[in-house]
């Protein structure tokens, strides 16, 4: 097929190197420093039990984080895409201020707010829930910062579904929920995924707002990120360097799993649409 | 055309003359890169220099001012950032640069007391009127009372508020390094969190008013006071603390580069003049000049100090017995 535009040659390699000097180079790089170690020290470094205690803490919030916007981010965006009211765009714009604000001045603000004599923090309190310097206040700062992943992922997948298809599907006698799952849920859930896996790894990284929200203390709230600033401390780069690769894999089966099953879920819908057919 | 020759000609000239009068003046430049909370200090201590220099040599000299957490600015050094001085608040800091080749072994030396121009110590911000009654370290540790301090790991206030704790319990009566060890671990399970820097551990204990006790050094005291008040809250001083020292040194490297030897090690001298000391004193910082000490003998009550090279044999020994991976503040937690 002859493509309207030409340049296929160059962009291609464009883009290879782009990517190869932004990504490839730093990330090759980490993994030459780390290979300074032997395997047992490297396997030392990587399972302490307080790097194992901080993989723990920063992919269970994350994983926490990402799920709670994967459902409010949902609602949200289908809020702005599908109802008008006033100070609409507001709201729309809000939605961005995670991703302008610097990540410390959020922490603080949310340490501030959630700490027992925050607005937020004095009414939990008393009824037992201590969130700030506790790993839920690392849930809470995490949830924040990657909320416009889900939202701003979903937006444009959503404004795509004609309100007619919800029409015809409630007309072939579908119920409010036949047409959420059956009709609605399937076009949506590959942005969903979207949204959830930039949600998740954005989480996974951050630094900045977590270390004033989450107390930092060994075993219990110590984030994987924070664990590698204190090897920088001891000027242990390499020590450092080890961590981040253990993050890394980690952080890229994930990706590739989530990858995966997003192939399955639109092969899945592929499927159907052929049978039905 | 003759204009325009005539134009060129002198600014040929005035180039020429520029050129010549720019060695001068380049060399009236000095990046001092220093740890974070020094930024007041300097910024005061900066004209008094440049006014003393004048006076002396003739020459207007600038300088220019780089503040973050000590430890990444040391690196950022060590990675090639062309600081002509540091002026660091750990010894530790300073040792990393010696050990890559930029500043001589022997920096300590190379100034009058320690090459520290002023000190500082661990005191303790309670809560006004002192409710839970507390006045020394051994207070810290008893059950139901909250501490609050900057994490003892990865800052450098609270590494020093730790070696604080294990020096008083180190000189306590039958006091050894596993009673000391016991001692601080009991201090750390008092504390709900670790801030993550000084700062933040002044705003969570004055702000959020988490804790019953804020350790921290004598000179956040008064900026304490300036922000929320004095009428907020008390300063202890314990029967012994720490005397916390800020070491300052000369790049090599890059002064022999940039031919600012001279002046680098006239910045860093003047730091124990007078007018040097004075700024220390207004700043809340120890002076090392007796009679200064005396005249803001108010501002800093008397209290019995030891010093990191008393207690720990230096710094180069202390770091990684204590703070290193595996160190005695990783056993605390790893023992459970």
């Amino acid at each position: 097929m002859k493509r309207v535009l030409p340049g296929f040659g160059l962009s291609l390699g464009f883009t290879l190197a782009y990517l190869s000097l932004l990504i490839l180079l730093p990330l090759s790089g980490l993994i030459f420093k780390a290979s300074a170690l032997t395997l047992d020290q490297f396997w030392a470094v990587a399972t302490g039990e307080r790097a194992m205690a901080a993989y723990r803490v920063t992919f269970g919030a994350s994983l926490l984080a990402a799920l709670i916007n994967a459902f409010f981010g949902l609602v949200v965006a289908w809020i702005l895409v599908r109802y008008p009211f006033p100070g609409k765009r507001l709201v729309d714009s809000l939605v961005d201020l995670p991703f302008a604000l610097p990540t410390s001045v959020a922490g603080i603000t949310l340490a501030t707010l959630y700490a027992g004599n925050g607005w937020i923090g004095r009414h939990l309190e008393p009824l037992g829930l201590k969130v700030a310097f506790t790993p839920l206040g690392i849930v809470v700062a995490l949830t924040f910062i990657s909320l416009p992943f889900v939202v701003r992922t979903l937006q444009p997948v959503i404004e795509d579904i004609e309100p007619e298809v919800e029409e015809a599907a409630a007309t072939l006698g579908a119920s409010r929920w036949q047409t959420f799952v059956r009709v609605l849920l399937p076009g949506i859930f590959p942005a969903l995924l979207t949204g959830f896996t930039l949600a998740f790894s954005r989480a996974v990284g951050e630094y900045g707002s977590v270390i004033f929200i989450a107390g930092n203390m060994p075993l219990i709230s110590e984030i994987t990120p924070l664990l590698i600033i204190s090897k920088l401390e001891q000027y242990d780069v390499v020590g450092a360097t080890a961590l981040a690769c253990v993050m890394l894999a980690i952080s890229f089966a994930m990706l590739l799993a989530v990858n995966g099953l997003q192939w399955w879920a639109a092969n899945r819908h592929h499927g159907k649409e052929r049978v039905s057919i | 055309m003759s204009r325009s020759i005539r134009n060129v000609l002198s600014g040929l000239l005035a180039s020429a003359f520029v050129a010549g009068a720019l060695p001068a003046f380049a060399q009236g430049s000095l990046l001092n890169v220093s740890y974070d909370v020094a930024r007041d200090f300097y910024k005061d201590y900066n004209p008094l220099f440049q006014k003393y220099w004048k006076d002396k040599s003739g020459e207007s000299i600038e300088l220019k001012q780089s503040h973050a957490g000590s430890s990444k600015q040391v690196r950022a050094v060590a990675d090639g950032l062309e600081a002509d001085v540091v002026t660091m608040n750990q010894a530790s800091d300073v040792d990393f640069l010696v050990e890559k080749g930029l500043v001589v072994k022997d920096y300590a030396k190379k100034f009058p007391t320690n090459a520290s121009p002023y000190t500082s110590t661990m005191v303790f911000i309670v809560r006004k009127g002192n409710p839970k009654g507390l006045q020394d370290w051994s207070d810290l540790v008893k059950p139901g009372v909250q501490v609050i301090l900057p994490h003892p790991k990865n800052t450098g206030n609270g590494r020093y508020s730790y070696l604080a704790a294990w020096g008083y319990a180190l000189k306590q009566p039958g006091g050894s390094d596993k009673t000391a060890q016991e001692f601080v671990g009991k201090l750390l399970k008092n504390a709900p969190l670790f801030a993550s820097g000084g700062r933040d551990a002044t705003t969570t204990f004055m702000q959020r008013r988490i804790g019953d006790v804020l350790v921290s050094f004598e000179s956040e005291a008064e900026l304490i006071a300036k922000e929320f008040g004095k009428g907020e809250f008390d300063v202890v001083y314990p029967s012994l603390s720490i005397l916390t020292e800020f070491p300052v040194a000369i790049v090599e490297k890059v002064v022999d580069k940039k031919g600012t030897r001279k002046q680098a090690q006239a910045y860093l001298e003047y730091l124990w003049s007078k007018e040097g000391q004075e700024n220390a004193a207004q700043n809340y910082l120890r002076p090392r000049d007796a009679e200064l000490l005396k005249k803001y003998a108010t501002q800093f009550p008397a209290i019995k100090t030891f010093t990191v090279d008393d207690v720990f044999g230096g710094w180069a020994r202390a770091f990684p017995v204590h703070f290193k991976d595996g160190g005695t503040f990783d056993q605390i937690y790893q023992s459970k």
